[in-house]
């Protein structure tokens, strides 16, 4: 299987299904506009909890279509031919992965300075908020994803899905957003930076691994 | 490369539950084999468990390739792959892409697009090449499935109810093509509920195990 042309196919169904993806963006914009509203629009309270705020919605993001991404693919059977095929599964799963995070994980780090600007966050911030989610959604994409490759053979496995993966998004969340509060409090952030870099990196690498035997174990099943 | 399939004392389970007796059988290429049992005797699980899908059995499969000197060799799961086609139920078509672009990445972008043509219009698909699948009916999108047939090298099919949602002539169609490519040396496992009118047709029964 030429790898190039399933990447395209993965992103001409992404983009005819585009509620798939857009789905996270507008609920990562809505969820964090939600907080002047209800939380106080003065800087002074916002400000200091930006950070956070904005690194705990982008999960949560993240989170909400890792459910459907092997599901059409295990209902409709070609997930079994995919299995199949003569290429290793892993680089076939890497593949989606990576289309996944660049319909999703991009988009919400390029949005995410401008959401730091309506939550009045500090300015020295913004690049490392920028590098930090980049690298963070490809982790949460990659560490979700075997969860929910565990779950796909599940009729509603999105709960369970929460409860497998959630723990595990711990570590980024309190390297990635702490490399952006260090940034803010003029600190060096690089060595939090070069941290969260390794955890996508192992996760990234082993992911596709434990994702493809998980999907052949909820093949088993039907 | 003429491959068969041997069976020794093969048993299935799924859930704890015994589907079907110990199997023994030698599948011999140039032959179409249907797998016959009532339903849930566990004909699918047997055609899965022969393509490598699903592993809850007990016994020996081996897939032996024969070459020209009459010696034969033990294939592994890479080689079974590379050598075997496999349409389940589920025919694997993704309802947002074309019969062409289904085709396309289920032939693993191996097979260029006017044999794939050829292939769409050989299952009646003419000018719906480009129409996305989810508007074709059932019987169309198990054709879309099928015309992977007429397409394919490999010497293994295992096909799981291609006939159904098909109309009479492409029943027809099915059967002179399975009859022909089993002549060329190809091994066909099937199942299915309709009569066949294959000289060659070899039946498999599944018999349930005995609850002891």
């Amino acid at each position: 299987m030429r790898l190039s042309m399933l990447a395209k196919r993965d992103f001409t169904l992404y983009w005819r299904n585009k509620s798939d993806v857009s789905n996270a963006l507008i609920f990562f914009v809505v969820a964090v506009s939600f907080f002047p509203l209800g939380v106080s629009p003065e800087a002074s309270v916002l400000g200091p909890i930006s950070i956070g705020l904005i690194w705990i919605v982008a999960l949560l993001s993240v989170q909400l279509g890792l459910d459907s991404l092997f599901r059409d693919d295990y209902e409709d059977g070609s997930l079994e031919q995919l299995a199949l095929s003569e290429t290793p599964l892993a680089l076939i799963v890497l593949v989606r992965l990576l289309v996944y995070w660049c319909c999703v994980g991009l988009p919400l780090s390029l949005f995410s300075p401008l959401l730091g600007l309506m939550l009045s966050m500090p300015a020295e911030a913004y690049s490392t908020l920028i590098l930090s989610i980049t690298l963070g959604t490809l982790y949460l994409t990659a560490v979700g994803a075997v969860g929910a490759a565990l779950t796909v053979s599940l009729k509603r496995g999105g709960m369970l899905l929460s409860l497998i993966v959630m723990p595990l998004y711990t570590p980024i969340l309190i390297f990635g957003s702490s490399s952006v509060s260090f940034a803010a409090d003029g600190l060096d952030a690089d060595g939090l930076l070069l941290v969260v870099f390794g955890l996508t990196v192992l996760s990234v690498s082993l992911a596709p691994l434990a994702i493809s035997a998980s999907l052949r174990m909820s093949l088993e099943n039907g | 490369m003429s491959i068969s399939i041997h069976l020794q004392e093969l048993s299935c389970s799924h859930d704890d539950v015994a589907l079907f007796k110990a199997l023994d059988h030698r599948f011999l290429p140039r032959s179409v084999y249907r797998v016959a049992g009532d339903n849930g005797a566990g004909k699918t699980t047997l055609l899965r468990t022969l393509a490598g899908l699903f592993h809850g059995t007990i016994g020996s499969i081996q897939w032996l390739s024969q070459g020209t000197d009459d010696s034969s060799t033990r294939l592994h799961v890479s080689e079974q792959r590379s050598n075997l086609l496999y349409i389940g139920h589920k025919g694997g078509i993704k309802l947002g892409l074309t019969p062409l672009e289904n085709l396309r990445w289920l032939t693993e972008y191996e097979v260029a697009d006017i044999p794939l043509m050829e292939a769409l219009d050989r299952v009646g698909l003419f000018g719906y090449e480009f129409i996305p699948a989810a508007k074709l009916s059932a019987g169309q999108k198990r054709r879309v499935a099928l015309a992977r047939l007429y397409v394919s090298k490999h010497p293994v099919w295992l096909l799981d109810e291609p006939l159904t949602a098909l109309d009479k002539v492409a029943v027809e169609t099915l059967t002179e093509l399975f009859q022909s490519e089993a002549a060329s040396g190809r091994l066909i496992i099937l199942t299915t509920h309709q009569p066949l009118e294959i000289d060659e047709l070899v039946t498999v029964d599944l018999e349930y195990a005995s609850c002891d």
